[in-house]
Order: C-alpha cells, then sequence, then structure tokens
C-alpha cells in the first residue's frame, strides 16, 4: 500500500475517532437517544479490512456498533449523524437509529441489534451473490461474544457446506458488555473455534493497520476466489464504555492505560511520521480540518434536519401497493 | 378445474413459481432428496438441482435467516419449516429481522421470504409436535400471515406469497396435507387479505380459518338440518391483517358471532375477532359473541385426552344452541 494511500487513511480514521466522539457529546447534549455503541479504539479493524475490500462492492453487514463501518462502507457521515439525531434526512429515514444504520445504495447492509443476528444473514447475502454469479463478497463484523450464539456455529457450518462467498470478522475486544471473555468462553483463541467447521482463520493484531489489511487481503482475496469461507479475528479494545450507560468500571484502569498505548490511530500516525511522509504539524492541522468538517458539515446538517412526520409512522411497515396482496392485476 | 390433494397444490405452486423465476429457491429439512415430510417438495430437487432446492442442516434460526438475508439481495426463498414447534428456534430471524427490516431500515430493505409450515395438532403427536402457532405470528407487525383451508387456497396464497414484496407466513395443516379439492386447471393468485364466505347464511357468523373451516361447515349443516340456523362460515384465511370489513359485513347480517379456534383462547384468533367486532359493529349484535377454542392444555398424547383438549363441530352446534335457547 502506498504512502499516500496510508495517509488519506489515516485521515477517514482520525475522522472516525472524531465523529464518534463527537457522538458521545452530542448524546450527553440530549440529541442523540437510545443505545449507544461507540467505536473508539478498534478503527484499525474496519479500516484495515474494508481498505483490503472494495467498499460499495462487496456487501458489508454487521452489528449495533455500526457507525464506522457504515462511513468506511461509503455512506455519508451527514445522513449518519442525521440518523442519530432521529432526522427524516438520516440513513434509515430516523426509523433505525444508532444500532439500525442502513445505506444499500452502498450496499452496507446493516447494523443488527441481536447479538449474533447477522450470522445467518450474512451467508443469506452470499448465498444471493452466489446465486447472481458476481464477484462481491459478503464482510460480516461482529464482536467475540457473540460467537457463543447458535446462529455462530449454524452459519459456519452452512458457509462451509456450501462454500458461500463470507468473511466473517471477529472484533476481539474481550469483552461482551463488562463479562471478560474468560469469564464466558471456554476457547480463548476465537479462531480456533472456526476449524471445527474446516473454515481457514487467522488472528491478528487488530491495532496495527498495516497488520490488519495484510491479513485482510489474504483473507478476501480466499473468500473472492470462491475458496469460500474465511475467519479472521482481530485483538483489539474499546475505550469506552460498552454503551452509553456503561461505565467500564469492571475493567482494569492498567488494562485500559497498556491498550491505549497502542492506539490504532497514533501508531498509524507515528509510523507515516517516521517515513518522512507527514509531520505533526500536519497531523495537526488534518485534526483540525476534521474537527471543523464534523462541526461545519455533520453536525450542522443533522441539526438542521427535520424530523419525520408523525403521520408518517405507519410508512415502511409493509410494501405499498403490492399488487400481489390483491392476488395480482387480474 | 382439478381436483388435488393440499400437499399437491402446494407442490405445484412451488414448481410454477420456480420455473417462472430463476430466483425462487425453497429450503428445508428433507424437501430435497427426500422431497419433503409431507411430499410438498417433491420432484423439485431432480428438476431445479441442489442449489435450488436446498436440503439444509437442523438450524432452523441458521436457515431461516439464511433465507433473509438472501431475500435482501433479490432471491426469492421459500422456506419450509418441518413443523411449526420448530419454528420457535427461528422466531429470532423472523420477528427480530424479516419483520422489522423494511421499517427500521427507512424501506431501504425488505425480506420477500415465504415461510409455510404445518400448524396445528394431528393425531397423538405429543406436546412438543402439536402446537398451534397463528396467533404468535399474527401478533407482531410487518409480517402477512396466511392460512390455508382447501388445496386452490394452498396453491394460490403460495402463488401470490412468493410474488408479494412482504415476508409471509403460511399456516398449514399437517391434517390436511391429503385433503382433497378442485384447483384451478389455470395459473391462479390467492389475494393474501380479505376473506371468503365459505357459506351463506343469516342468523350467526361462524368465523373459521385453516382446519376450523372444515369444523363450521360441518356444524352448519347440523345447524341447519335439526334446529333451522343457517349459520354464515366466514374463512379467515389472512389471519394478519385480518379483514375488519369482511368480518364487520357478516355480523351486521347475522347479528350473531362464533369464532372457531383450534388454539388455545388467550390472545388468539378468538379475541382478535371479538375485538373487531366491538370496534367495528358493537350495535349490531344481538348476543355477545362467544368463542370455540382449545382447552388450556400443551396437548396430551392420550387419545381421549386430546380430543377433549380440542374443539370440534359438536362444541360450535352446541355453542350457537346456546345462542339461540334451542
Ligand atoms: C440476543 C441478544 N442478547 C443480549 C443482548 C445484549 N447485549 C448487547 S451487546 C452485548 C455484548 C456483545 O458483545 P460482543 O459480541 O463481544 O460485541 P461488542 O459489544 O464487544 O462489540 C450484549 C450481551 C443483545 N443485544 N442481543
Ligand atoms: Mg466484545
Amino acid at each position: 500500500m502506498k504512502n499516500t494511500d496510508k495517509k488519506r487513511v489515516l485521515r477517514e480514521m482520525l475522522f472516525a475517532r472524531r465523529f464518534e466522539e463527537r457522538c458521545y457529546e452530542a448524546y450527553v447534549e440530549r440529541n442523540i437517544g437510545g443505545f449507544l455503541h461507540l467505536y473508539p479504539g478498534e478503527e484499525a479493524c474496519a479500516f484495515g479490512v474494508l481498505e483490503a475490500a472494495q467498499p460499495g462492492h462487496d456487501y458489508v453487514i454487521t452489528s449495533y456498533r455500526d457507525h464506522v463501518h457504515a462511513i468506511k462502507a461509503g455512506s455519508d457521515p451527514r445522513h449518519i449523524m442525521a440518523e442519530l439525531f432521529a432526522r427524516e434526512t438520516g440513513v434509515s429515514k430516523g426509523r433505525g437509529g444508532s444500532m439500525h444504520i442502513f445505506d444499500v445504495a452502498h450496499r452496507f447492509m446493516g447494523g443488527y441489534a441481536l447479538v449474533g443476528g447477522p450470522f445467518p444473514l450474512a451467508a443469506g447475502i452470499a448465498k444471493g451473490i452466489q446465486m447472481q454469479g458476481g464477484n462481491e463478497i459478503c464482510i460480516c463484523f461482529l464482536g467475540d461474544a457473540a460467537n457463543n450464539q447458535g446462529t455462530f456455529h449454524e452459519s459456519l457450518n452452512m458457509a462451509a457446506l456450501w462454500n458461500l462467498p463470507v468473511l466473517y470478522v471477529c472484533e476481539n475486544n474481550l469483552y461482551g458488555i463488562g463479562t471478560r471473555i474468560d469469564r464466558s468462553t471456554a476457547v480463548l483463541d476465537q479462531y480456533q473455534r472456526v476449524s471445527a467447521y474446516n473454515i481457514p482463520s487467522a488472528q491478528e493484531d487488530g491495532q496495527d493497520f498495516d497488520l490488519v489489511h495484510k491479513a485482510a487481503t489474504k483473507a478476501v482475496e480466499h473468500v473472492r476466489s470462491g475458496k469460500g469461507p474465511y475467519f479472521l479475528e482481530l485483538m483489539t479494545y474499546r475505550y469506552r464504555g460498552h454503551s452509553m450507560s456503561d461505565s467500564n468500571a469492571y475493567r482494569a484502569k492498567k488494562e485500559e492505560r497498556m491498550w491505549s498505548g497502542r492506539d490504532p490511530v497514533i501508531m498509524l500516525r507515528d509510523r507515516l511520521i517516521d517515513a518522512g511522509v507527514l509531520t505533526l504539524d500536519e497531523y495537526t492541522d488534518m485534526d483540525t480540518a476534521v474537527l471543523d468538517e464534523i462541526e461545519d458539515e455533520v453536525i450542522r446538517f443533522a441539526t438542521e434536519s427535520p424530523e419525520p412526520k408523525v403521520a408518517d409512522v405507519e410508512k415502511y411497515v409493509l410494501a405499498e401497493n403490492d399488487p400481489w396482496v390483491r392476488g395480482g392485476v387480474q | 378445474m382439478a381436483e388435488i390433494m393440499y400437499w399437491e397444490a402446494i407442490m405445484r405452486a412451488h414448481d410454477e413459481e420456480m420455473a417462472n423465476d430463476p430466483m425462487v429457491i425453497c429450503m428445508g429439512e428433507d424437501i430435497g432428496v427426500v422431497g419433503g415430510t409431507y411430499k410438498a417438495t417433491s420432484g423439485l430437487y431432480d428438476k431445479y438441482g441442489e442449489a435450488r432446492v436446498i436440503d439444509t442442516p437442523i438450524s432452523e434460526n441458521g436457515y431461516t435467516g439464511l433465507g433473509i438475508g438472501a431475500s435482501f439481495l433479490g432471491v426469492r426463498p421459500i422456506i419450509e419449516i418441518m413443523s411449526v414447534n420448530f419454528a420457535w428456534l427461528a422466531m429470532d430471524q423472523i420477528f427480530n429481522t424479516a419483520a422489522k427490516v423494511r421499517y427500521m431500515s427507512g424501506g431501504q430493505l425488505t425480506a420477500p421470504v415465504v415461510i409455510r409450515s404445518p400448524g396445528g395438532t394431528a393425531h397423538q403427536l405429543g406436546s412438543q409436535h402439536s402446537a398451534r402457532m397463528e396467533k404468535v405470528f399474527m401478533g407482531v407487525a410487518g409480517l402477512r400471515v396466511v392460512t390455508p383451508s382447501s388445496p386452490r387456497q394452498a396453491y394460490g396464497l403460495l402463488k401470490s406469497a412468493v410474488r408479494c414484496n412482504d415476508p409471509v407466513f403460511i399456516n398449514e395443516h399437517e391434517l390436511m396435507y391429503n385433503m382433497k379439492g378442485e384447483v384451478p386447471g389455470e395459473e391462479y393468485f390467492h389475494p393474501l387479505e380479505g376473506s371468503e364466505i365459505a357459506r351463506e347464511g343469516r342468523d350467526v357468523t361462524l368465523f373459521g380459518y385453516n382446519i376450523s373451516v372444515h369444523w363450521c361447515l360441518q356444524a352448519a349443516e347440523q345447524l341447519s338440518k335439526h334446529h333451522g340456523i343457517e349459520a354464515e362460515v366466514i374463512d379467515l384465511y389472512a389471519l394478519s391483517p385480518l379483514d375488519r370489513a369482511g368480518i364487520r359485513n357478516s355480523v351486521s347480517k347475522t347479528h350473531r358471532a362464533v369464532i372457531v379456534e383450534e388454539a388455545e383462547p388467550a390472545v388468539g384468533v378468538g379475541a382478535e375477532v371479538m375485538a373487531i367486532i366491538n370496534e367495528e359493529c358493537f350495535f349490531e349484535l344481538d348476543a355477545a359473541p362467544l368463542r370455540v377454542s382449545a382447552l388450556n392444555v400443551p396437548i396430551p398424547y392420550n387419545h381421549a385426552l386430546e380430543k377433549a383438549a380440542l374443539p370440534n363441530p359438536g362444541d360450535v352446534v352446541a355453542a350457537v344452541r346456546g345462542i339461540f335457547g334451542v
């Protein structure tokens, strides 16, 4: 990967970091309601993997921690923020919220709130790809704790059985809400669990963009070449609580410090500075520009957008004027 | 018109829809090589191959979710769940994904899947193979629920359900697969909403759906023969949405109503139809509406106990006689 590309990615990752931090503030300001799950600390996972894939061409599906994946898939951050602000201009027209970002035009197939729910949906999207005969793949990002759902096993089995073009990415941040992985899961290395289904897998440092990108390139190439599913485990950490209502009291401060010492944005920044393609001043300017963009473009758009009309509350429940409901056009 | 069996009607609908559109697939346990527990997919595997007629692992939630995911890309899966009792395991994907994805995506995604399954009780299959779950499905927004009482409906409802852009649950019946009935020779699409008048009458309306339509018809014959009471029988083939206008029209004519359901009474079709009668035409009533339901017990194995737990045409006759005091 060229350094100019890495510089672009650095800006994108920084944007994602600042976007999420701004969501936190907007929640405190009561512009965002409900459950809000933020991504800071884990950026190298989404960016490393999707940089190795073809966002907008490949399908992406994930959990409720979904804003950043959607942005990298090609969604306009203004429309994501508008969704969080529950506006009609939101990607899901204000009906979804933080956990249900959908942007089908960019093949971002949704954020889902049921832990483990997307496993079979991703396999199904892959089945659809297979039937259409295209070279897309489906990439499914889920957490470590999701692997204890039955859907994990059911989906891996079917994906392997039918050779489906799906890449499962496990963002292992060591916790499912407040339960540490060793207290919920008998096998700590998640990538080992999929060997039961003869699915090739790998584990990688999820804080290092370059390493993730390299591992993901191999994974994507495997799936795209028709060799069936692949499972990539990325070791990572979320800085904030599980959601806004979580204070992180269950985590040792030492552990938190250890991980923030391996910040994915800072690591990529320093690598580019060491390579002589970026200066600290440039980075500071980049950060200022990002913060301004978020304020002037993203927040402003969301704030100025209208809310959905209350009269439209029953829209989108069922298909409108579907002729087959009346038995077709007879 | 030809007389064919309920299972043949379902098989014919599959065959025509799969021939019509290469994106129509069917999937479920033992539906391919075996041809389906009730033969409803027999012959399709040889004709369309294993990529479109898919024998799934015993992973109800998994393969239902897989079908839903495929439907996001324009695939039209017909998912058979071998017995409705097993559909409990797929509730997560049916309710949390299929029923809600259109709404929560602001209309961007839709899950045009058909999920078909035999509901109802057969003979001595025991508690875990005798659930009646239509009430569970019809209680959730975003899902259509239909339930065929005849081969004609079984054929036409499946045809329309495959083409409709909404997720549709088809509640079939284990005891009806071998029932014979007339099905049009030419292609026929049954509406997914509305109701049918199965028998005209003026004195009382009997509301039935699926197998209970037949109990109502039997009861109506007895009432006519022995008591001079002419019952109208309304076939509620669409359980969600229910046909408010059809319910109102019939009750406004007969002024009396009995709802006959195979399931336990709580939160069921009877309760819902009664609520609609209250809302739509309360002042048309000459008598309080009644429901004839199963007892509130898990279905027993013992034949006599099983019979006692379920409603039958005699119960319907008794309810109507009670209304008229005859
Ligand atoms: C089926 C289901 N059970 C429980 C929950 C509540 N819940 C939400 S997130 C979560 C933890 C999931 O952890 P993980 O899969 O590791 O993802 P992470 O949040 O760490 O990214 C739980 C228990 C839920 N949303 N869905
Ligand atoms: Mg986790």
